[in-house]
């Protein structure tokens, strides 16, 4: 009651402003002058002017530059179908053995699993390089150890396969983050109703799809969107693994990659900071749908059962 | 823990008693036993390949890959060649001062901020939280022109400085939420007492509630740490001068040039996946803790 007397309240203002000001100069305001930015052209004097939409129409109509965008995009989006259809329903499997009642050395196997999550893309991306390398033939002298040998290919070289292949480096890394959240879900599924189910004699296949899995449906949803955030963001591994054109021949060209060489330029063709920001503006566009699909259809439906 | 930690994290809170179930068959059990160790193999075995093969000699790495080092093959080379001839110490050094800093400036900064905005009720309060809470879900990446922007601007390019600032930004979102949740569960009889004893506002934060957060700030110092040590792209574009180069871009050059050198590049991949592990060692209990009762929220 005392705080708020006839004096300004000085205390509260300090209390916020470091963290406001850094916050609003070098994310909130950043973002809000890219969005901006989009709308310019630059002259070789880096004079910028406004040009309206004609950086997004170049992007979307012109033929070289839509075929680049809508190639990263559709990448993109592959990249992400890997995602969820590999590492959240195995990050959902590991979470549910995990928490199997009494299961000797879950702890363990959750450190382990969750170790590479923690390591830069850029080693992870490096190791499975040399893993896969013909020269170094590792991958392929496994394969031969189970008979499979003759099925190994240079993958992450050719056309066809090189998208997938980083997927899967990606899913195989990443796998952590959807386990945990999962398990810390079902960790808080109340003991009482598990029990009560067991007495009634439901079988344990039964109890996950009726009683768990409905119970944690609200972080599936949130896994569900942070995978894609940050899917739609991933740099990178692509880069570290492919550089920044993206080969074999952009097949694995993703809008991040995109983005920096838009921005930064390559080989023949020189940067440009505005036409880089309205990629940025795309991507923010693409990103803003996701969260707000979720926010507003996903999380707002689910069920909020009261734990 | 304290009795906050506990307070809030009810998945770290104490497992429920092992219940002796004659229907979770033995033959079931072991069957998640396989499938968890094979995983757990799937997982580690390329780290573990790595960390192997950096301490044999060069022919031994090419003829036999999955074997452990013998004292005949066993050779350290690589290690030598890349603390010697390169930079490494001082990208290492690079490192530990960018995450260290914004670590500081997230953990202070933040705690500041969910405190004002948990602790007093001002006009816009709820729009702050919600205006700081945006950075979560928006990757501060897409921000890039204008930060390189404003970086030159403030004649900030190729510096740490730089790099500490924007990691502080893009961690300050989910450390002040967390934070934020934290100090929301101190009791109120805490500040209340210290105030009828007449003291300031600031000696309350940093003398009783800084102090009561730990737990919370071990947390935040996890989930900052990280991105931070391992982030490629921000050095790439804001710091890639020699002098400022971080370890993860420091890797990712050298890899590109000595791409030949299988001692050499494999030991630069073990030195940069050493620190982590032995922060993994650490901090891994909190970090199970941290995700587990941060994801219930």
């Amino acid at each position: 009651m005392n705080l708020q007397k006839k004096t300004f309240p000085w205390h509260i203002v300090v209390f916020l402003a470091p963290a406001v000001i850094i916050y609003s100069m070098f994310s909130a305001l950043p973002l809000l002058d890219t969005l901006r930015l989009g709308f310019y052209t630059s002259n070789d004097a880096g004079v910028h002017s406004f040009v309206g939409l004609a950086n997004y129409h170049t992007i979307l109509f012109d033929s070289d530059w839509s075929k680049a965008f809508w190639n990263a995009m559709l990448n993109n989006l592959k990249f992400f179908a890997i995602h969820m259809l590999l590492q959240n329903p195995i990050g959902l499997l590991l979470a549910t053995l995990f928490s199997l009642k009494g299961l000797r050395g879950a702890r363990t196997y959750r450190t382990l699993i969750f170790l590479p999550t923690l390591l830069s893309v850029v080693i992870i991306g490096f190791i499975w390089q040399l893993i896969l390398s013909p020269l170094w033939g590792v991958g392929e002298g496994l394969m031969q150890h189970v008979g499979l040998g003759d099925y190994f290919a240079p993958w992450l070289g050719q056309e066809t396969t090189a998208l997938v292949t980083l997927g899967l480096i990606s899913v195989w890394q990443y796998v952590g983050i959807p386990m945990m959240l999962i398990y810390a879900a079902l960790l808080a599924v109340p003991e009482e109703i598990l029990e009560a189910a067991y007495a009634e004699g439901a079988s344990s296949f039964r109890i996950f799809w009726q009683i768990k899995l409905p119970l944690i449906l609200p972080t599936l949803g949130l896994v569900t969107i942070l995978t894609f955030v940050a899917n739609f963001n991933a740099f990178d591994l692509i880069y570290s693994v492919k550089g920044a054109l993206a080969g074999p021949n952009y097949t694995t060209d993703i809008l991040g990659t995109f983005f920096y060489r838009t921005f930064f330029g390559y080989q023949a063709q020189i940067g440009s900071p505005t036409m880089g920001a309205a990629v940025a503006t795309l991507m923010f566009l693409v990103i803003l749908m996701g969260v707000a699909t979720y926010f507003y259809f996903v999380q707002r439906k689910l069920t909020r059962y009261e734990l | 823990m304290t009795s906050i930690s506990s307070l809030s994290s009810t998945a770290a809170s104490t497992p429920a008693p092992v219940v002796a179930r004659s229907r979770f068959a033995n033959l079931g059990r072991i069957w998640v036993h396989v499938v968890l160790c094979g995983y757990a193999v799937i997982a580690l075995f390329p780290i573990a390949l790595i960390l192997i093969n950096s301490v044999k000699s060069r022919d031994a790495i090419f003829d036999n890959p999955l074997a452990f080092p013998t004292p005949d093959s066993f050779s350290l080379i690589g290690f030598e060649k890349v603390l010697h001839n390169t930079n490494f110490m001082l990208y290492f050094g690079n490192s530990l001062v960018v995450t260290l800093g914004s670590l500081a400036l997230i953990v202070l900064f933040g705690a500041m901020a969910g405190w004002a905005l948990s602790e007093y009720k001002f006009r816009g309060n709820r729009l702050m939280a919600l205006y700081l809470a945006l950075g979560i879900m928006i990757p501060i990446r897409l921000g890039t022109v204008s930060i390189l922007q404003l970086v030159v601007s403030l004649n900030l390019i190729n510096t740490r400085t730089a790099l500490i600032l924007v990691y502080t930004a893009q961690g300050l979102p989910l450390a002040v939420m967390i934070l934020s949740e934290f100090i929301r569960q101190i009791p109120k009889e805490l500040k209340d007492a210290a105030r009828c004893d007449g003291v300031g506002e600031f000696k309350i934060f940093f003398q009783i509630i800084l102090p009561l957060i730990r737990p919370a700030i071990a947390t935040v110092a996890v989930f900052t740490m990280i991105p931070a040590w391992n982030d490629l792209w921000f050095p790439l574009i804001l710091a890639p001068s020699d002098e400022t180069k971080t370890v993860t871009l420091g890797v990712q050059q050298f890899i590109g040039q000595y791409v030949t050198d299988w001692n050499s590049v494999l030991a630069a991949l073990s030195l940069a996946v050493i620190p982590i592990l032995v922060m993994y060692v650490i901090f891994s209990r909190q970090l199970i803790r941290g995700l587990t009762s941060g994801a219930v929220k």
